[in-house]
């Protein structure tokens, strides 16, 4: 009975002291950090991808915290009801960005762009870029090794089979740009979504010339310029061979996607075309 | 003419397969397989068969129903597994206790940390081990040498001469009367004692070290370390008393030294990378043995030297680096 | 005992099967395309346009800064174009295209074969005339030899090592010219000894190559100051570290030049274009190329002019054989595969590889088993297997630490790796994002 009487208030003491120490130690080292830096970040996303620019949610709640301007600071993930949420606990203004989204801008599949050699090195696109300009004849295509896939966070990515070309979902996808930055040639880049989802691009960064480019690949942009004239609102510029359509000039009105001979034009999320009717030959033959 | 391949450099190979490395090791051990044959007839080869198609299948089946992915049983690391846990037991132990060492050897040794490649410890170690705790008694029952050729379960058993010398040296009787009572050094040299099935014969086992030397399976640092740290300790402990402590010779011929030396400890998985690494591994399994052979309450205790060190062999990797190129400045403009 | 170098190393077949084939001149090629980035450095810039006729060795690009170097044009005719033509990069690069007309030769070129051994240049005059030549490397390296040439201040320099390793397997040019032009690079190496103010010049040479020990003892006994130095038959012999470490056991520190241990490498093709810069006022347009493979039926050493299409050396080796599998630029060991054979030749071509299909390929990936046969093959004592696992994850501060830097891409680790890993595609890909990295951190 005596050892557990000594053993409960030995351990009692023994416990006390541990936490007046520990108290008082937290007390004279504690670090004074603004209390709102928690609170913002409480309503972030908590996804740490860096797709704001800073290492983590904690850092970027603590530029907001501190900057007093905070309209080029943007949190992709969050998206415009995060942005207005945390900058409303600060009580300052945010604008709105739109809502953006990664966009693969190569058509090269296995059926319009034939193989010609077959690449046996590293299954890495940065390696395989390195050695030669890719397996086709298409120096600046997707090399279909799949980096992209591997730097998205978000399960919005896969590389499609038979295509061997990567698919963006579009719902998973929050733009922070991973796979933009893994890609050794450039081919995806962030665009705007677009009202409804919709959005018209060029599925092609070739600049070779447009006879080299259509012999290597059937869906390329051959340069012909056809687009940039039809295009009402100036969108469309043509530099080295290749089309480039930008999108906050883009009223996705179609026209150039019509034109294009080599349907390198590409548009996301459109309703499909009415299926024309036929006029009865009576009518028509008056 | 089918399409060109590309890749990066070099485009040659030497040729070499974990495949070719492993059968290496295998063929490295049939002069100790012959010998266990010998000494130990036909619970050698019931051990031995059991161990390599239970660590095979338990690969197999891994692989297959919980991973879910390609096999990779035909490299031929399971079968080694297989035939060095056999190695490690007493050549009369029942089969159901064979199978559960090799699903620990397989199971928990080698798959749970991701299969080759991964696993830290020696895998047959690992199910030795835990066979030894498990199971003591039988795990120390060994067969007499060459009487117990015809039989299996029903082997006559006896001492070895590690538990010999243990068991008289705590009665407090004098090493040189020790001697006397077990085989001469001839005969350990070349197998004529009681212990686990492939340990016996030092002289098939450095035939097996010889042929891999040449092979380039492995190199000299982990097997010489090992052994001369042993050699070298228990020399020394020797000298001091002669009548308290067994001389070098007899630590090196007994137990699963040599056995452990030459193919536990150079496992390429759970061994250091760089050759200074190899040594201070070496030196480590040779001080922890002598030290609970002499001094520990186990007779034998390389299996437990082993696993201690393999334990710090991601630390020896960290620091200890090979010699790099330029290190040594000898300069004209220095 | 043999000397060679002090960590690692392998040893793949050697497969000389051009050996003893005399040096063959290529007939002239219809047209040449000629890269303005043949060499390490900035690309030169065409001196010429569209239009233009040009002779033999005159000058058609010219060199963009110090490291850099000058062109000249291997044949006589018009320049038909400059335009972007897929080269050995695996990329399309600016080129200068010349359509041939005859073969005329600028007028200064000594094209006689006499031997010229009086030397009356000095040494800054050498090096000024090898720059003006646009002599670059022609082990492979293609740096600028100038440059090399150009003892920086605070440093000195004591022995000149000449290069006649030629460790990869196939090839041999390198071994054809010491046994046909031996006088010549003699003269050569003389001419360098002065341009480095050295007294003492060391010629390494592998063992497989009695015939061309045997020869250049022979001559070089003629001459004050320079040595042979056979060496054991283990590749990467003729790297310049290793070569050095093997000749005069000195060791180059991690991140530094070989003047830093005294000594200056160069091969003995670059040694014989400096004789014939010097002696003969011939720039750099042509070079020794070995055609080879086990399906070849005519390999070869041919004598062909920069900018020459790859197919028509393969051509006059008997044509390229059914069961090509893979087209490498240089050895096995650090060629590059090539796509077409469209490409055209540079300073830097020591050979051309065709491999058979059946050995074209890789073997079967599997996980690393850490048997450190890479770690023991390294001739820098490097560990492989960390370095491409730190580039793969991407952990490039524990890369360089690791000395990922020191890497010279010789191939030892890949060639030895059981598991068919693809190590040095891993650390070329770190040692390229680390550089990267340490660049910008000095800017």
């Amino acid at each position: 009975m005596n050892v557990v009487l000594i053993t409960i208030i030995s351990l009692g003491v023994l416990g006390a002291l541990a936490a007046i120490i520990l108290y008082f130690v937290a007390q004279k080292f504690k670090v004074f950090e603004d209390p709102r830096i928690d609170q913002v970040e409480e309503a972030l996303p908590a996804a740490n991808c860096g797709g704001c620019g800073f290492p983590g949610c904690r850092a970027f709640a603590e530029a907001m915290v501190k900057s007093d301007d905070i309209s080029d600071l943007n949190c992709p993930v969050g998206g415009a009801d995060t942005m207005s949420a945390a900058a409303a606990i600060l009580g300052k203004e945010v604008s709105a960005a739109a809502p953006m989204v990664a966009v693969v801008r190569c058509n090269g599949t296995c059926e319009n762009r034939p193989r010609i050699t077959q690449y046996d090195g590293a299954t890495s696109c940065t390696i395989a870029s390195s050695l030669y300009g890719g397996d086709t004849g298409c120096s600046n295509g997707c090399l279909g090794l799949g980096e992209c896939v591997d730097a998205c966070d978000f399960n919005a990515m896969y590389m499609h089979e038979k295509t061997g070309l990567p698919v963006i979902i579009e719902d998973n996808c929050v733009s922070c740009g991973a796979c933009v930055d893994s890609c050794p040639k450039n081919i995806i880049e962030l665009r705007k979504k677009g009202p409804k989802s919709r959005r018209i691009f060029v599925s092609c960064i070739n600049t070779d010339k447009g006879g080299t480019a259509k012999k290597a690949c059937s869906a390329a942009c051959i340069g012909c310029k056809k687009c940039q004239k039809i295009c009402p609102f100036d969108a469309i510029t043509v530099e080295n061979n290749l089309a480039y359509i930008d999108y906050n000039k883009c009223k996705l009105c179609r026209k150039c996607v019509a034109e294009c001979p080599t349907n390198a034009i590409h548009m996301l999320n459109f309703p499909p075309p009415k299926p024309k009717v036929e006029k009865p030959a009576a009518e028509t033959a008056e | 003419m089918n399409m060109l391949t590309v890749s990066p450099s070099p485009h040659v190979h030497s040729g070499d397969s974990v495949k070719k490395n492993m059968y290496g090791v295998i063929i490295a051990l049939l002069p100790a397989f012959a010998a266990s044959l010998y000494y130990f007839g036909i619970g050698a080869v019931i051990v031995s068969l059991t161990a390599v198609l239970s660590c095979v299948f338990f690969e197999w089946a891994i692989q297959k129903f919980l991973l879910k992915k390609e096999t990779s049983i035909m490299d031929g690391s399971a079968a080694l597994t297989g035939l060095l846990l056999a190695f490690n037991m007493p050549s009369n132990l029942p089969i159901w206790i064979i199978i559960i060492g090799s699903l620990v050897a397989i199971g928990i040794g080698k798959m749970s940390f991701g299969g080759l490649g991964n696993n830290p410890f020696n895998p047959a170690l690992v199910g030795r081990v835990f066979l030894l705790i498990s199971f003591p008694v039988q795990m120390t029952l060994w067969p007499k040498p060459i009487v117990s050729q015809m039989h299996y379960l029903d082997a006559e058993t006896g001492a070895t001469p590690l538990s010999v010398m243990k068991e008289g040296l705590a009665n407090g009787e004098t090493v040189s009367a020790l001697m006397d009572k077990i085989p001469s050094i001839n005969e350990l040299f070349f197998g004529a004692m009681g212990g686990s099935a492939g340990e016996v014969a030092a002289a098939a086992l450095l035939v097996g070290l010889i042929f891999m030397l040449l092979k380039k399976i492995i190199t000299w640092h982990i097997p010489v370390a090992v052994l001369g740290t042993i050699a070298v300790f228990t020399g020394i402990l020797n000298l001091v008393s002669p009548e308290l402590y067994a001389g070098p010779l007899f630590h090196l011929l007994t137990g699963g030294v040599m056995l452990g030396a030459i193919f536990m400890a150079t496992d390429y998985v759970s061994s250091p990378m760089a050759n200074k690494g190899m040594i201070i591994f070496g030196i480590g399994i040779g001080i922890i043995t002598v030290v609970i052979r002499v001094f520990g309450a186990y007779p034998e205790g390389v299996s437990f030297a082993i696993l201690i060190m393999n334990g710090f062999v991601p630390l020896i990797d960290k620091y200890v680096k090979p010699k790099r190129f330029g290190e040594v400045v000898k300069t004209a403009n220095a | 005992m043999l000397k060679t170098f002090s960590l690692g190393g392998v040893h793949p077949a050697e497969n000389k099967f051009s050996a003893g084939k005399k040096i063959e001149a290529l007939p002239i090629p219809e047209q040449v395309s000629v890269p303005i980035a043949q060499h390490i450095g900035a690309p030169s810039e065409p001196v010429v346009s569209k239009g233009d006729e040009v002779k033999v060795g005159q000058l058609i690009a010219k060199s963009s800064g110090f490291v850099s170097a000058n062109i000249h044009s291997p044949v006589s005719g018009k320049v038909f174009k400059i335009d972007d033509i897929l080269d050995t990069s695996g990329y399309k690069r600016k080129a200068i295209i010349i359509k041939t007309d005859g073969d005329v030769w600028d007028e200064n070129i000594d094209r006689s074969d006499d031997l010229v051994t009086d030397i009356t240049a000095s040494s800054e005059e050498i090096v000024k005339k090898v720059g003006e030549a646009g002599i670059v490397g022609l082990g492979g390296a293609t740096f600028p030899a100038h440059v090399k040439l150009s003892v920086p201040p605070g440093k000195t320099c004591d022995v000149l090592i000449l290069n006649g390793v030629e460790c990869e397997p196939y090839l041999t040019a390198d071994h054809q010219l010491m046994m046909e032009k031996g006088d010549e690079i003699m003269v050569g190496t003389q001419l360098l000894m002065i341009a480095l103010k050295v007294e003492k010049a060391i010629i390494g040479i592998e063992n497989n190559k009695p015939d061309a020990i045997k020869h250049m003892t022979d001559l070089a006994s003629k001459y004050q100051g320079i040595t042979i130095q056979p060496l054991k038959v283990q590749y990467p012999q003729g790297g310049e570290k290793q070569l050095i470490d093997a000749c005069i056991s000195r060791q180059i520190p991690s991140g530094k030049l070989p003047i830093e241990v005294g000594a200056v490498v160069q091969n003995v093709g670059t040694t014989l274009a400096v004789y014939e810069a010097i002696q003969k006022n011939k720039p750099l347009f042509e070079r020794v190329v070995t055609v080879t493979g086990k399906s070849v039926s005519n390999p070869s050493n041919f004598l062909a002019r920069v900018g020459t299409p790859l197919n028509q050396l393969i051509d006059a080796a008997g044509g390229l054989p059914e069961d090509t599998g893979k087209i490498i630029g240089g050895g096995p060991m650090m060629g590059k595969a090539l796509t077409s054979t469209e490409v055209p030749i540079t300073k830097g071509s020591s050979g051309i590889l065709i491999m058979p299909e059946e050995i074209a390929k890789r073997g079967k990936l599997e996980p690393c088993i850490r048997c450190s046969k890479c770690v023991s093959v390294c001739p820098m004592g490097l560990s492989p297997y960390l370095l491409s696992t730190v580039s793969d994850k991407a952990i490039w501060d524990r890369a360089e630490e690791e000395k990922i830097m020191d890497c010279i891409e010789c191939g030892s680790c890949s060639f030895t790796c059981p598991a068919n890993r693809p190590l040095l595609d891993y650390i070329r890909l770190g040692k390229g994002k680390v550089g990267q990295i340490m660049r910008s951190r000095n800017k």
